[in-house]
């Protein structure tokens, strides 16, 4: 059976998306992206070097690949927008995550800044994915605003914690009519698996994987707890199916 | 309400009182805590903890990976100018001594600025001397302008102002700060600062926070040890950095350990702090602050400098030339403001970085407003 994770106009069939800040060396990205298959990758706009000395983390990245520039650094939506703008003129597509962050000591996002920040990307033409606080109500007006997927926060970024924020995930997936993507804290390949059941259309995993001692192998074994995970999810599908079908098939003899 | 009212809170305490009573059981307790307080700092910092410094070091490694990656962001310093009108009796800059002061014009600047960047360089921290006539803040936004054009980052080691001055500096292209207190205790600070600006010690105290209230991205702060016993000093350093970290979330908030090294004309350091209390602060320093950024000059020597990768640093500088106009021949001042002991190339300290297992990063910045 055929099934894509569909965001903006491109059908992907990996539902893992990988991150680029952390890795020892970036000879790291490459192998990370083969051996996991994962077809979206984030990048800081702030880490891209295209001194000539220096070297160039977008190089490290197939064609083959979507970008997802991301906007690190932003204190307000204005920061954000600037710097997706230059992302976006600096040839990194139409994609842009958006991440507003004014507090350096937990790194939460901040969800009034980020639903304006959305509202004016979405309104220039980007795919935008923005990286949120898991508040309900606040998927809601990012999807309104436009996003092309939300990224609710597992746990604190880099905390390696998993889904402590479990319920309000859980929420936001029922109630979502775009792409829910786990975004942060999913420290193993089980945290992965139990946001795929859960529903949710894809995670994106950075430190787990970069920090391993092998990152290529780790980034293989989130790959594969992501397809567990998104497999199970499938199976339960016909049932949540049948239960919303007229047909009764244990009681339809008393028709 | 500023942290000269902490400062004063803690002006009966003794902390050597409080090391007294460490236990090796507080000790490995606070090593394992995930949020340490006050007390764990304390614990850590005590001479008793001097015995565990492996797994001090080990839970150092792990936290800065888990936060910062396996990544070591690399910078140089950028003197512009020597002149000064402060008598630190430490320093190879002070008024009493006598050479031929300098400063660079904007065409200097930029070509200074053109030869650091050949290196791979695209962070600069631009210094001066305590002189705001011939360092003065409208010369400080020019050399902000040209070197704008240069650098992904500008940082500015100068002296401190007013928020409005800041201001102009950041309005002009500078995103970080880096002001050291130097000495946390008052006695001594009075000693070393015997006149001029800088004997304010209010002041300069409260210089870090009118740094972030201007819109400053990071600020660095520091004790230079050596002037006064070094666990009272460290102590106050992470005191200090939690303190903004904690009013100014929006700022990042990182720390430096700079050592007193020789310099021509001055005092040798009163309190000399040794390697292994060096490494014994910075870890406790990465345990109690796990988001801090953690900067290491090349006043240290390259063997510690190769150590300390794995121990909670997170920044370094390279190549670095600490006299102005160090980085052409024709340009050099004849004094330094310190010795720097690691004399490597940008391009070796880079390698050993990836030998490390390490990736060296250059440019962490986008600048927003600056020119392309």
């Amino acid at each position: 059976m055929e099934d894509f994770l569909r965001i903006g106009n491109i059908r992907f069939s990996s539902r893992l998306l990988t991150g680029t800040g952390k890795f020892s060396s970036l000879d790291h990205i490459p192998q990370v992206l083969e051996k996991s298959g994962s077809e979206m990758i984030t990048v800081a706009l702030r880490r891209v070097d295209r001194h000539g000395k220096n070297r160039n983390i977008l190089e490290y990245i197939p064609e083959t690949v979507t970008l997802l520039p991301n906007t690190s650094g932003a204190r307000s939506a204005q920061e954000a927008v600037r710097i997706a703008e230059l992302a976006r003129a600096g040839g990194c597509g139409d994609f842009i995550k958006i991440e507003v962050i004014r507090d350096m000591k937990y790194l939460m996002p901040d969800n009034a800044e980020t639903v304006k920040a959305t509202r004016m990307l979405a309104e220039r033409g980007f795919i935008v994915l923005p990286y949120m606080t898991p508040d309900p109500s606040a998927a809601q007006q990012l999807e309104q605003a436009g996003a092309a997927a939300v990224m609710p926060l597992g746990s604190p970024i880099g905390s390696n914690r998993g889904l402590e924020t479990k319920e309000m995930i859980r929420i936001i997936i029922e109630m979502s009519h775009v792409p829910v993507i786990v975004d942060a804290g999913i420290g193993r390949p089980s945290h992965a698996a139990m946001a795929m059941e859960m529903g949710a259309d894809a995670v994106l995993v950075n430190t787990a994987i970069a920090t391993s001692g092998d990152p290529a192998a780790m980034a293989e074994a989130f790959s594969l707890a992501v397809r567990a995970g998104r497999n199970a999810f499938l199976q339960s599908m016909p049932a949540k199916l049948a239960n919303a079908s007229a047909s009764s098939p244990l009681t339809g003899f008393l028709d | 309400m500023t942290f000269f009212n902490t400062i004063k809170e803690f002006e009966s305490f003794n902390p050597d009182e409080h090391f007294s009573r460490v236990t090796d059981r507080d000790i490995l307790e606070s090593i394992q805590k995930e949020k340490l307080g006050i007390s764990d700092f304390l614990n850590l910092i005590s001479p008793e903890a001097e015995n565990f410094l492996e797994p001090m070091a080990a839970r150092a490694r792990e936290t800065t990976i888990q936060y910062f990656g396996r990544v070591i962001q690399l910078f140089a310093p950028l003197y512009i100018s020597d002149f000064c009108t402060n008598r630190c009796t430490y320093c190879g800059f002070n008024i009493h001594n006598r050479f031929k002061r300098k400063k660079l014009t904007s065409e200097q600047i930029d070509k200074q600025a053109g030869i650091i960047k050949k290196s791979g360089i695209r962070h600069i921290l631009v210094l001066t001397g305590e002189d705001p006539v011939n360092s003065s803040v409208s010369y400080l936004e020019q050399a902000v302008e040209v070197l704008s054009h240069h650098f992904a980052s500008i940082g500015l080691e100068v002296y401190p102002m007013d928020t409005p001055d800041y201001e102009k500096l950041v309005a002009a292209g500078a995103d970080s700060l880096t002001v050291y207190q130097e000495v946390y205790d008052r006695d001594i600070y009075r000693r070393v600062h015997p006149a001029g600006r800088k004997s304010d010690y209010p002041y300069r105290l409260s210089t870090p926070e009118r740094a972030c209230r201007a819109g400053f991205r990071s600020v660095n702060i520091g004790a230079l040890f050596g002037l006064a016993p070094v666990r009272t000093e460290a102590f106050f350093t992470g005191l200090h950095a939690k303190y903004l970290e904690d009013r100014y979330p929006e700022v990042e908030i990182s720390v430096s350990l700079p050592r007193m090294t020789k310099a021509c004309g001055c005092e040798a350091p009163a309190c000399p702090l040794g390697d292994k209390t060096f490494v014994q602060f910075m870890t406790a320093l990465r345990l109690f602050l796990p988001k801090a950024g953690i900067t290491v000059s090349t006043r240290e020597p390259a063997r510690l400098r190769d150590r300390l990768v794995h121990l909670g640093a997170t920044r370094l500088s390279a190549g670095s030339k600490t006299q102005v106009g160090g980085y052409s021949r024709e340009e050099t001042s004849e004094t330094p403001q310190f010795e720097t002991t690691d004399t490597r190339s940008v391009d070796q300290v880079e390698e050993m970085i990836l030998q490390s297992g390490y990736q060296p990063v250059f440019k962490d910045w986008e600048p927003l407003e600056a020119a392309p």
